[in-house]
């Protein structure tokens, strides 16, 4: 199956008045190939206590589904400034998805979390299937989830 | 204008209605087969608590119960770091097999939503389902119209194969077909946010309470509350989180349940707007619903049909349509000719006539009858040829003229004759035009010659017509009108089987072949054309054109396309040009032919009796009918000849048709006997049987001659008296045809 690669850069608001403190982290992850439609996908920071702090990324357009992500959904309380201009298709089985996103250094070696939570319709919702320390050493190893995502991988 | 309505959508929505309406009905299995392996516990018989807590002694680690609205439960798990879906059998509390929604269904399912399209998809399936809710209404209308009202939306419908089969399918189905596409066009607005979404209830997530030990969750008392027929979907709290609570959804609303309390937390009730929506979907899928579903996609299967005979009708109207040569317009012509049609076969006589007006040095103006100018200011003379539509009303092209005749001011210059075309059978023969002759005459306007008609487009009577008017206008006018000459076929005379030979008007039956040789028969060659032969019925017409004629002389058919041979049964008359011809042929001899379609006179399919009653020639079309009676059901045959030695036409077939249950008795009367008889006295005799097979439902069919038919419309009339029923009322219901000539 050929790889689709999404590849998107972010200059947000959020990001701009610390921007010399921030940098941008590339998020790849991959779908194993299972049955079923496109998966909506929520990549989000927590801190060490898994306390919902910012959205990352959000593959889904359609708002209405997003209480299926529902870590996420509890979290950012589905406001719509959270994860407004943050949001793209959703990942078709065995794709691909890569976005680029300026963090702030703050949140890098400080005990804070990448969480992703998927949900495929009349499928399984996953909640916080893959869930790793955003740190410097742990950038380009690859992660496996519990649900539909195969490997995922943040890079600097 | 209704036609119009109809026809456009159809031919641009046909494949994208076929996709939509194959793609439901495939979907409509789905709750069927889900119902059927579900196992359903009766309302009050076991909570959510309950079945909670069979789950648990199944699975180590359960993380949401659904349940689908056909009564399904799916239970997801972990056990370690393998996570699976499972069926439940709630009854038996044991889980059935792992679940997985086929792929076959997922992908039937995005085609029936968006094509695999997404949003244009969508907009398209939108589009298919609004072009379908107009095709259904349209259809409806013109069905009501066509069989003259509502009242009468079940008679019979008559016409060519694809027109019956296109209306009797459409009034089972349109209800169903409207239902689907009413509740898709909804779904498809909803989705596409045409309208605003009734969302499911979203209640607010609870402030953690405090951190006691959980409860078992059978013991929840919530839970225990819920009656598991109302469950949808039940989320367990998250297992690194002690604060979460059990998040419960069901058919009323959604709620959270307290792990250590068994409180239900900040519960929200759907809202009406959800409750209608969620009504609309389950009429639309049939899920919850199982038997609306597979009869809304039973209806559905049928419009892959209607939608090639729709084309075939529109194909077949649009291919009559032709263009007039030397129409000369209103103001200028000495002659005008108004035609009123709903089809294009009476266009097809008014040609005949404008030709042939024109070549006599006329300058003639034909038009639909609904142009009918405010003046003629150099005309002589008005022709108006009128069909009548369903039950004596107008047809399309005639129905705004009355109309326009009132408006009509003052007596015109010219003169006026109506022509109508109809079929005796019906009870309202001629009806609009004997109408537009009546608005006429009243208006005072005059005729310069009264008011004729013609049955069932017979090219004899309209050449007699136009005899007549030649005469009347001095004008020498020969109509030779032949609508379905094109495309003769040549037969072969394979076997010729006479009786009566030795009398000056012997009886023959002719059999023909093809008389082509098959060449290069492909598939498609091979199902339309069997032997060669074009396609017919028995009790259609051949047409056949005798030397030095361009008149077709009409014979019933006895056989059918299928038995690879024609057959006719043919009477020689004195001086008869054709019958003569016929006569004179010899075996391997060939003739030109063609097939004239005269699906009206046919045993309608079912087990009703069917009482077949003719006499002479009139034998062939019937025992072409007991010939296919092979599901021998009952069929009797009354018919007279003249003498039982030398005219017992079919004797041996027959015979061989009473052994073998075919007919079920054969009545016969000789009128050149002793005590000669004819065949309405055979009927009349058994006056009692025949009155207790049309109780019980008989169609009759007559096949023969004029006076014949007459005599024995009499006889059944005065048969079924009794039973305050006519024969006029048995054509109503198409159960009296004849074939008469």
């Amino acid at each position: 199956m050929k790889t689709k690669f999404m590849c998107l850069t972010l200059a947000t608001a959020l990001a701009l008045p610390a921007l010399s403190q921030a940098k941008p982290v590339t998020l790849t992850t991959e779908l194993s190939a299972y049955s079923g439609d496109g998966a909506y996908v929520a990549l989000y920071l927590t801190d060490a206590s898994g306390q919902y702090k910012r959205t990352l990324w959000i593959a889904g357009k359609k708002p209405k589904y997003y209480k299926h992500l529902a870590d996420w959904a509890r979290g950012s309380s589905l406001n719509k400034a959270e994860y407004d201009g943050m949001t793209g298709a959703s990942v078709s089985s065995g794709k691909t998805l890569k976005v680029t996103v300026e963090v702030a250094d703050a949140l890098i070696d400080a005990g804070y979390q990448i969480h992703i939570d998927t949900a495929v319709e009349k499928k399984r919702d996953n909640r916080s299937e893959v869930v790793v320390p955003l740190t410097t050493d742990g950038a380009g190893k690859p992660t496996a989830g519990k649900g539909y995502v195969k490997a995922f991988t943040y890079s600097f | 204008m209704l036609r119009q309505l109809h026809s456009l959508p159809g031919l641009v929505a046909a494949v994208l209605v076929i996709v939509l309406a194959l793609s439901g009905a495939f979907l409509s299995i789905s709750p069927v087969q889900e119902r059927l392996s579900a196992t359903v516990p009766a309302a009050g018989q076991m909570s959510v608590a309950d079945l909670a807590g069979k789950v648990a002694t199944q699975y180590p680690l359960v993380e949401q119960i659904q349940r689908t609205p056909s009564g399904s439960i799916i239970v997801y798990f972990r056990d370690g770091d393998v996570s699976g879906v499972d069926l439940f059998d709630p009854v038996a509390g044991k889980s059935l097999s792992a679940y997985e929604s086929p792929s076959i269904m997922r992908w039937v399912k995005n085609l029936h939503r968006s094509l695999l399209l997404d949003t244009e998809g969508r907009v398209a399936t939108g589009t298919g389902a609004v072009l379908m809710v107009l095709l259904a209404i349209t259809g409806a209308l013109m069905l009501a119209a066509r069989l003259g009202g509502w009242r009468k939306i079940l008679g019979p419908v008559r016409g060519t194969l694809p027109q019956r089969l296109h209306g009797v399918l459409s009034r089972y189905v349109v209800l169903g077909l409207l239902l689907s596409a009413t509740t898709g066009i909804y779904l498809s607005a909803s989705t596409l946010e045409l309208i605003p979404e009734a969302l499911e209830a979203e209640p607010e997530f609870p402030v953690s309470g405090e951190l006691a030990a959980p409860l078992p969750v059978d013991t929840l008392a919530a839970l225990k509350a819920i009656d598991l027929n109302d469950l949808r979907e039940m989320v367990y709290p998250y297992p690194g989180d002690p604060a979460d609570n059990y998040s419960v959804r069901t058919n009323q609303g959604a709620g959270f349940v307290h792990a250590s309390t068994g409180e239900l937390l900040s519960y929200e009730a759907n809202s009406t707007s959800r409750k209608i929506h969620e009504f609309i979907y389950m009429l639309h899928t049939g899920e919850g619903l199982w038997w609306l579903g597979l009869l809304l996609g039973l209806s559905a299967l049928t419009v892959p049909v209607l939608a090639v005979t729709g084309i075939q009708i529109w194909w077949k109207r649009r291919r009559g349509l032709s263009k007039l040569t030397g129409n000369v317009a209103a103001d200028t012509a000495d002659t005008v000719i108004l035609v009123g049609t709903e089809g294009n076969t009476t266009w097809g006589f008014a040609r005949t006539l404008h030709d042939a007006l024109t070549k006599a040095g006329h300058r003639v103006h034909t038009a639909p009858m609904n142009n009918l100018a405010s003046g003629y200011p150099r005309a002589e003379r008005l022709f108006i040829l009128a069909a009548t539509y369903g039950d004596g009303g107008p047809p399309a092209s005639g129905n705004h003229f009355l109309a326009k005749l009132r408006k009509f001011d003052g007596v015109p210059q010219f003169r006026f004759t109506v022509l109508g075309f109809g079929d005796r059978q019906f009870p309202q023969f001629c009806q609009f035009a004997l109408d537009v002759n009546a608005a006429l005459i009243a208006k005072g306007w005059t005729a310069f010659c009264p008011l004729d008609m013609i049955d069932r487009q017979s090219p004899q009577e309209f050449a007699r017509w136009g005899k007549n008017i030649g005469e009347l206008i001095g004008t020498d006018l020969i109509l030779e009108h032949n609508p379905e000459r094109p495309h003769t076929t040549p037969l072969q005379l394979v076997e010729r089987v006479e009786y009566a030979a030795d009398t000056d008007t012997p009886t023959t039956v002719f059999r023909f072949t093809a008389a082509r040789p098959e060449t290069k028969a492909g598939i498609l060659r091979a199902l339309r054309r069997r032997h060669g032969l074009p396609y017919f019925e028995a009790g259609d017409l051949v047409g056949i054109l005798p030397p030095g004629s361009h008149v077709p002389r009409f014979y019933s058919l006895a056989s059918s396309s299928k038995e690879g041979m024609l057959e006719i049964c043919v009477r020689k008359h004195t001086d008869g040009l054709c019958s003569g011809y016929l006569h004179n042929l010899k075996s391997g001899e060939t003739i030109d032919a063609f097939i004239r379609p005269n699906p009206d006179f046919r045993p309608t399919t079912g087990k009703a009796p069917v009482i077949l009653i003719g006499a002479g020639t009139g034998i062939g079309p019937l025992t072409g009918f007991i010939k296919h009676n092979t599901p021998n059901h009952p069929m009797y045959l009354y018919w007279g000849g003249r003498n039982p030695q030398s005219d017992f036409l079919y004797q041996s077939e027959l015979n061989g048709y009473l052994d073998d249950k075919r007919l079920t008795e054969l009545n016969t009367a000789f009128s050149r006997t002793d005590d000669g008889a004819y065949v309405q006295d055979r009927v009349s005799a058994d006056a009692e049987e025949l009155r207790q097979l049309i109780q019980a439902g008989a169609q009759i069919l007559v096949c023969g001659g004029r006076d014949m038919a007459k005599s024995v419309r009499e006889a059944i009339d005065a048969i079924i008296a009794p039973l305050d029923a006519s024969v006029q009322a048995l054509k109503a219901e198409g159960r009296y045809r004849e074939d008469v000539y």
